[in-house]
């Protein structure tokens, strides 16, 4: 066969399938039970160091 | 050592720059070696200068790097009224042919001075913005500081040498003739080199963060990337005809050419001018607003659905060609299907704000962000509208396709852009607010005001000449000439030009005010004045 009908017909069945499979998968993993309490300690990142990066977790250990 | 290494790579690219000057087979060839022979040479000096001078290593990863944020912001603000006053000239030569002088012609007129506004807002404005605002966000939200040191500066530097290179040659007639990829070969090499240099500082950044999770505006920030450079490299491709010239041939040609530019084409819009953009509202809309994202799920879904339907739209540029109609139908549903990310973003991002209503009478650079998220909802609704077939056979090649853009352009990526501009100033010169408050009032509305005008000119202009083209009398002859419709549109243009004078107004306010607020404002307190009890 031809490269590009191989390619042309692996693009529009499996692929194009893996792909549909994939964002739904995404829709599922965005929902899944306890994804809350991760997505709101992640939203509230902007409101974290927002003047100096956070110390070195050996630093901290040091000044503790 | 490292220094050596500089001087001997600077030094080649200095004596090559000056031989190519030399050989150069066209003016925009030699310009630009030129220009390159004097940065590298500057720099060769620059560096010869500092080498075997004693070092000192200062530890700095206690803070952030925003220096080079800081000439960014610069840039940003510089390019934005360099871009827009370019645009304002050839809305007035469009209105008055006359302004199109004799001793400009080949150089000053419409022809050259149209893509070298569409690259000025685009690239130079909106690139910048980009680069300082995700160099801001990415450090502040994996509370670390930029990774590869002095690669920051070399991103910014080499960027705006790109720009630098890109505008010289357009003017001179270096161009390869693809919209909105108009630079010739060097400078495409030369860019591929910056762009990854961008991704390694962004990536890099990322990877080091101290935040367990990466917040979703580097999503964003990352996709607009990374597909930039895919978009960059496979558009093009492009064979030169000469090392000594700035000529160079396309690898496609035809139907595929021209689907391989509108798939770069429109992905620039949907990464560079959406996604890029879509980046600064997740952090900047939160900062401002002071409370976090709406939906933090709704934001990812945004961003995948995104990722997965937007690099399929490009097709509907190409309706009615020789473009294959299943091609051109698989681009319209995919435009109409991003409708559902982009109104999910839009109210995403408007939501933020629920319970925080009242600061858009008190806040105008809130309501400049929310006025720009509005125009994004606006666009994104009127694209995907225009994309398909029927609608497109009216609108196509028409002002309407010139209003959309702005729309998009002037609302959603210039108001956003001045949203974090105003943010940002007091934070990076430690101030401890804006200037002026009613200034930022000043340039919302003549913004806005400016952006009406022209949409609604462009609106009335584009259908009246879709209409005009299109109508046949009984015995099925074109009524109107293309000199008819020309005419017809002069007041709409005039209007439009005037639209951008005040779009244009509120930007050098915007200046004026950013610039007093450095050297006026009272500076915040030092906050390590106290030592923290331990």
């Amino acid at each position: 066969m031809e490269l590009y009908t191989l390619l042309r017909e692996f693009a529009d069945s499996w692929m194009l399938l893996t792909l549909f499979l994939v964002f739904l998968a995404v829709f599922a993993w965005v929902f899944r039970p306890g994804s809350r309490e991760v997505h709101a300690d992640t939203a509230s990142i902007p409101f974290r160091h927002e003047d100096a990066p956070a110390p070195d977790r050996d630093t901290a250990a040091k000044e503790a | 050592m490292s220094n050596y290494i500089k001087l001997v790579v600077l030094g080649v690219i200095t004596v090559f720059t000056a031989i190519a000057a030399n050989y150069a087979r066209d003016l925009a060839y030699m310009v630009n070696a030129l220009t390159i022979m004097l940065v590298a040479g500057g720099m060769f000096l620059w560096v010869l200068r500092n080498t075997d001078e004693p070092v000192t290593l200062v530890d700095r990863s206690g803070e952030y790097m925003d220096g080079v944020i800081r000439a960014g912001v610069i840039a940003t603000a510089l390019w934005g009224v360099v871009g827009f006053l370019v645009g304002v000239v050839i809305a007035f030569q469009l209105a008055f042919p006359a302004l199109n002088f004799e001793w400009l012609q080949g150089h000053g007129n419409f022809g050259r001075l149209r893509p070298l506004h569409t690259s000025a807002v685009i690239f130079a404005f909106g690139g910048n913005a980009l680069i300082c605002t995700s160099f801001y966000v990415v450090q502040r939200t994996s509370a670390t500081r930029l990774w590869g040191g002095n690669l920051g500066w070399f991103v910014f530097w080499g960027y705006n040498l790109f720009i630098v290179l890109a505008a010289t040659g357009y003017v001179l007639g270096a161009t390869q003739s693809k919209e909105y990829a108009e630079p010739e070969w060097y400078v495409d090499l030369w860019l591929t080199i910056v762009w990854v240099a961008y991704l390694a500082v962004f990536l890099g950044t990322i990877i080091k963060r101290k935040e367990p999770h990466i917040y979703v505006a580097n999503w964003f920030y990352l996709a607009f990337i990374v597909t930039v450079a895919l978009l960059h490299i496979v558009n093009n491709l492009s064979i030169p005809v000469s090392i000594w010239g700035s000529k160079s041939v396309q690898v496609f040609s035809g139907v595929q050419d021209a689907m391989v530019q509108w798939w770069y084409g429109h992905n620039a819009v949907g990464f560079f001018l959406t996604a890029g953009f879509l980046g600064m509202m997740y952090y900047f809309v939160p900062k401002q607003a002071e409370r976090p994202v709406y939906s933090y799920k709704l934001s990812i879904i945004h961003f995948w659905a995104l990722i997965f339907l937007y690099i399929w739209a490009g097709p509907h540029h190409l309706h009615y060609t020789a473009l294959p109609d299943w091609a051109s139908t698989l681009g319209m549903v995919f435009s109409i299907i991003l409708w559902m990310p982009s109104w999910g973003g839009m109210i995403n991002g408007l939501m933020t704000l629920s319970g925080a209503w009242d600061k858009l009478r008190t806040d105008p650079v809130i309501r400049m962000m929310v006025i720009s998220i509005g125009f994004y909802g606006m666009s994104t609704f009127e694209g995907p509208m225009m994309s398909i077939r029927a609608v497109n056979s009216l609108s196509h090649y028409t002002d309407w396709t010139i209003g959309h853009v702005h729309s998009g352009a002037l609302g959603w990526n210039g108001m956003i852009t001045f949203g974090c501009l105003y943010f940002l100033v007091p934070r990076l010169w430690n101030r401890e607010r804006l200037y002026s408050l009613s200034m930022v009032s000043w340039h919302f509305w003549l913004a806005t005001i400016g952006i009406v005008l022209y949409a609604a000119a462009m609106w009335v202009t584009g259908i009246m000449e879709g209409l005009m083209w299109r109508e046949v009398d009984a015995n099925g002859f074109l009524v109107n000439s293309f000199a008819d419709t020309v005419a017809a549109k002069f007041p709409m243009y005039v209007v439009r030009a005037l639209g951008g004078v005040l779009y244009i107004a509120g930007a050098i306010i915007m200046c004026v005010n950013l610039w007093l607020t450095v050297r006026r404002s009272p500076a915040v307190e030092a906050s390590n004045g106290l030592v923290p009890a331990e």
